[in-house]
């Protein structure tokens, strides 16, 4: 086996417990240079990646501490803890933080970022340093994000709603738009720099069919990322120059429209939701067809519902606003188109679970990741049917119901399926290997602590308990008492990972290049993959998840195993 | 309201209430059922083909099948649209009032409901409606967008600065549930709560009569009319106003307009933007002259004069309507008129 090269399929499974890699000292992206100064200036993908995850982890925590503050807020009745100001600025804090500086980054960020040149066979990104550029966007975007919030806070709700954002608050509101605005262009140009790359840059033989559905759902999400961003950055724009200048935008006293802000920032953040799950789905795909070793169950079909899902996405934004004053046939209009946009977020699921069937499925800690993703997204993805009904969302709109119905699809869908993807992929990212047994009991807590903190959510939403209220009636506080103890059930579940993936780092067990036995481009390099990702530009003749083909004794790595699919 | 045991669904107080708890209930007898579908089905394959060995071969690849993509993606659909029919008719009936509606103008501000019978009784932070008697509300805001909730009747509508929003619904229960702003509004918004007390329809007139009385808002914006100067040039130079409520107007570039709550108040403040086929554009803008209160009053008095002779000058309002008393018929709202008509 050679040691910085690529290691053919033929040799792939290096790790496996027959026949364990023996430790060498060798070059790899971690330890090629390990000063400050090359983190900082880098320009390698892996490594930006790994600047994205350290980032977004910082977010993800303060993010989670306002969540606790609210959830310890409303256990009582009375707004007792703290203001009602304060209560705004939590829920504001955390879901500005949530949205802009981790969900929307998370994935594509870190796994996409890591994983795309990677799988593709390629050295790096089209745009090695509008890469760097994007992280730097993403750190500046949240250093201005955080100066909002040591300079008072802001309390409009992360929606921004006008014209209590542009007339009426009195905090931090321009220096919030200004953070996320910064932000919003990391992602545009990440998004830019995958398109570019998974266009021009795959390997020889790697045709688009061939390609692992993740770079699919990735490729599909970068055009999301490109084309609603900078609709993002003109609405928030726009509040920002109406908090300056006074004009009238959207300020009906001086002739504008406070719904149409409502249209232009719903324009981008529906289909931001999109940015968020479906990079998820394209982990899950990975993660099933890992642990069944089978390829995933209409492959195609999956693929395309990810384009799908991208471009129906950006026709929905009115079912937000059933109750905005927004006309009624438009009402009736984005209630149809809504409906339509279920199909293929179903075909994905169902083809999952038709993977499933006849296959060799495995326990590991990342498939029960992917399980519990299914469950909760299938959940999250029927209630999101409840609000698409008009007659329903009238009742339901603006209650807890919709908080529960997106808290499944971002952390019951999204997060659980960067906390999968991250496990699988730590042993490439890292070089070692996690603790099994208290990685499988972490994602047990997690979704038992996910549904006990969200569920009783959905049925205080239906009885009416409206959101962002920091006191309510004293009949709903059995149902918030049930979500907060979720919730500090949830955060154990979650702190969790950060303390033995971290210890994993010094004491973990060396991960082989490929400890799960899995195919696709990214497990025949070693781990951690070299800075150059493959010594030799690698030819694919074999089709994506081609398990099936490739005999035991070629995935159990005996030297001498032939493999019809060796790379020229 | 008192606190009751665990429940799952909130109180009903109108029939529409009782449908879409039914429409509710059919949902999630749907996820329900789905949900099940996927995790037995997921835990049955997971164990049955359970990996047994590490080195097992691996299995088989299920061919594609495009019938079967078919066959699922149908299953969405089908459901999908049956929840659409289902709901947008659920949609339609909140949408439309019915005949003969009583009429309460309600003002969010920050942060407190002022609502104004049409007898000018006014309450804040309370609404007292009689039994029965479908009741709209002309919702306006004076300030940020807020949102009129009532969970016992399934129903909310944004109340937006700018605009008229209207909403109905029909108490079929005697007591008292919640009002609630549902969009938030900033830092008091979960202060911004009330009650809303459905009475016997004589408890109603006998609280209407007992309430300190205001004027009643038409008169009000007949005095407000004389001594804004608007009865100087309205029925000369201008249209009366006689007649004019949702009646149909034909504006200078030949479209036309249905006179409604936000056709009027768009005329009073932009008083230029749809000026009426035949006159000239010479009236003054009224936006920062009036509030929001007078506003409503000016346009009551306007709807008090819908069955006035079209033609003749603008009069003064028809003798008070008796207060609490069922005031006259109202020609049924066109469609398009909850939203605040045409823009």
């Amino acid at each position: 086996m050679t040691t910085t090269g690529l290691t053919g399929p033929a040799d792939r499974g290096g790790a496996s417990p027959e026949i364990p890699a023996p430790p060498r000292r060798r070059e790899d992206y971690l330890n090629v240079q390990t000063s400050v100064r090359s983190w900082l200036l880098t320009v390698d993908h892996k490594r930006i990646a790994v600047l994205y995850l350290v980032l977004i982890s910082v977010f993800f925590v303060l993010g989670g501490l306002y969540a606790m503050l609210i959830r310890l807020e409303l256990a009582t009745p009375a707004a007792d803890l703290v203001e009602p100001e304060t209560y705004n600025k939590f829920f504001t804090l955390h879901g500005v933080i949530m949205i802009f500086f981790f969900l929307v980054p998370s994935i594509p960020a870190t796994l996409g970022n890591f994983l795309i040149p990677l799988m593709i066979g390629a050295r790096d990104l089209a745009f090695p340093r509008i890469n760097l550029l994007s992280w730097y966007l993403l750190l500046i975007g949240g250093v201005i994000a955080l100066a909002a919030l040591i300079g008072g806070g802001v309390d409009t709700g992360w929606t921004f709603y006008t014209p209590y954002s542009t007339v009426f608050s009195r905090q931090q509101v321009v220096l919030t738009i200004v953070g996320a605005f910064i932000a919003g262009f990391s992602s545009i140009l990440t998004g830019l720099n995958f398109i570019v790359t998974v266009h021009s840059m795959r390997a020889p033989g790697m045709t688009w069919f061939r390609l692992p559905l993740f770079v699919w759902s990735l490729y599909a999400t970068s055009i999301v990322q490109l084309l609603a961003t900078p609709v993002l950055a003109i609405a928030l724009a726009l509040v920002a120059i109406e908090r300056f200048f006074n004009l009238g935008i959207f300020n009906p006293d001086i002739g504008g429209d406070p719904v149409l802000f409502q249209h232009l920032f719903w324009f981008y953040s529906h289909p931001a939701v999109y940015i968020m799950i479906l990079p998820g789905f394209g982990v899950i795909s990975e993660l099933v067809a890992a642990f069944c070793r089978k390829r995933i169950f209409g492959y195609s079909a999956v693929a395309m519902a990810s384009l799908a899902i991208a471009l129906v996405g950006f026709l929905v934004w009115g079912h937000h606003m059933f109750t905005s004053s927004q006309s009624a046939y438009a009402g009736l209009v984005f209630s149809f188109l809504s409906f339509l946009i279920a199909v293929p977020s179903a075909i994905k699921v169902f083809n999952w679970t038709a993977t499933t069937w006849r296959a060799s499925v495995s326990f590991r800690a990342p498939m029960l990741y992917a399980w519990g993703f299914m469950g909760l997204f299938t959940l999250g993805g029927l209630t999101g049917l409840f609000l698409s009904t008009l007659g329903i969302d009238i009742h339901v709109h603006d209650t807890y119901f919709i908080v529960a119905h997106f808290h499944y699809i971002m952390v019951g869908g999204a997060v659980m399926a960067y906390l999968g993807g991250l496990h699988y992929w730590w042993p490439k990212i890292t070089g070692r290997m996690y603790t099994e047994w208290i990685a499988r009991f972490c994602a047990f807590v997690i979704f038992i602590g996910f549904n006990l903190t969200f569920f009783p959510q959905f049925l205080l939403g239906y009885l009416g308990m409206p959101r962002r209220y920091a006191s309510y009636p004293p009949e709903f506080q059995v149902l918030h008492v049930m979500s907060s103890a979720g919730a500090s059930i949830l955060g154990v579940g979650l702190f969790i990972p950060v303390v033995y993936l971290l210890w994993s780092l010094r004491y973990g067990e060396r991960a082989g290049p490929n400890p799960w036995r899995a195919v696709g481009l990214e497990w025949m390099t070693p781990s951690p993959p070299p800075t150059e990702n493959f010594s030799q530009t690698p030819v694919v003749t074999w089709e994506a998840y081609e398990y099936s083909s490739l005999t035991p004794e070629v995935k159990l790595g005996r030297p001498d195993a032939h493999d019809t699919h060796a790379p020229a | 309201m008192t606190a009751r045991g665990f429940q799952l669904l909130p109180e009903r107080a109108s029939a529409l209430a009782g449908r879409v708890d039914a429409l509710y209930a059919y949902l999630w007898t749907v996820t329900a059922v789905f949900t099940l579908l996927i995790f037995l089905l997921v835990a049955y394959f997971g164990i049955k083909y359970r990996r047994r060995r590490e080195d097992e071969p691996a299995p088989r690849p299920t061919a594609g099948s495009v019938r079967l993509e078919l066959f699922w993606a149908m299953i969405p659909l089908v459901f999908g649209m049956s929840f659409f029919f289902w709901g947008a008719r659920l949609y339609i009936a909140q949408y439309q009032p019915p005949d003969q509606t009583l009429d309460i103008h309600v003002i969010g501000k920050q942060w407190m409901w002022k609502a104004q019978h049409p007898s000018g009784v006014r309450e804040i932070n309370s609404l007292h409606v009689p039994l029965g008697r479908p009741v709209r509300l002309i919702l306006a805001s004076q300030d940020v967008i807020h949102s009129f909730y009532l969970p016992a009747f399934r129903t909310k509508m944004d109340a937006v600065p700018g605009r008229y929003t209207t909403m109905w619904f029909q108490p079929d229960r005697v007591g008292e549930y919640h009002i609630f702003c549902a969009e938030y509004c900033g830092t008091l918004h979960s202060g911004m709560r009330g009650a809303l007390t459905v009475m016997e329809p004589e408890d109603y007139e006998a609280w209407l009569a007992g309430a300190p009385a205001g004027e009643p808002p038409a008169a009000a914006g007949w005095r407000l009319f004389q001594s804004l100067g608007c009865v100087t040039c309205h029925a000369a130079q201008a249209p009366s106003m006689a007649g004019l409520y949702m009646s149909e107007q034909t504006l200078a570039d030949g479209s036309t307009v249905v006179a409604d709550e936000n056709y009027l108040r768009r005329s009073i403040l932009d008083s230029t933007s749809q000026v009426v086929a035949g006159y000239q554009p010479i009236m003054p803008s009224y936006r920062g002259q009036v509030t929001e209160e007078q506003l409503a009053a000016l346009i009551a008095y306007i709807v008090s004069l819908r069955d006035a002779r079209a033609g003749e000058p603008s009069p003064p309002p028809p003798a008070g309507p008796d207060p609490g008393g069922l005031p006259p018929l109202r020609p049924p709202a066109p469609t398009g008129q909850r939203e605040g008509g045409a823009r």
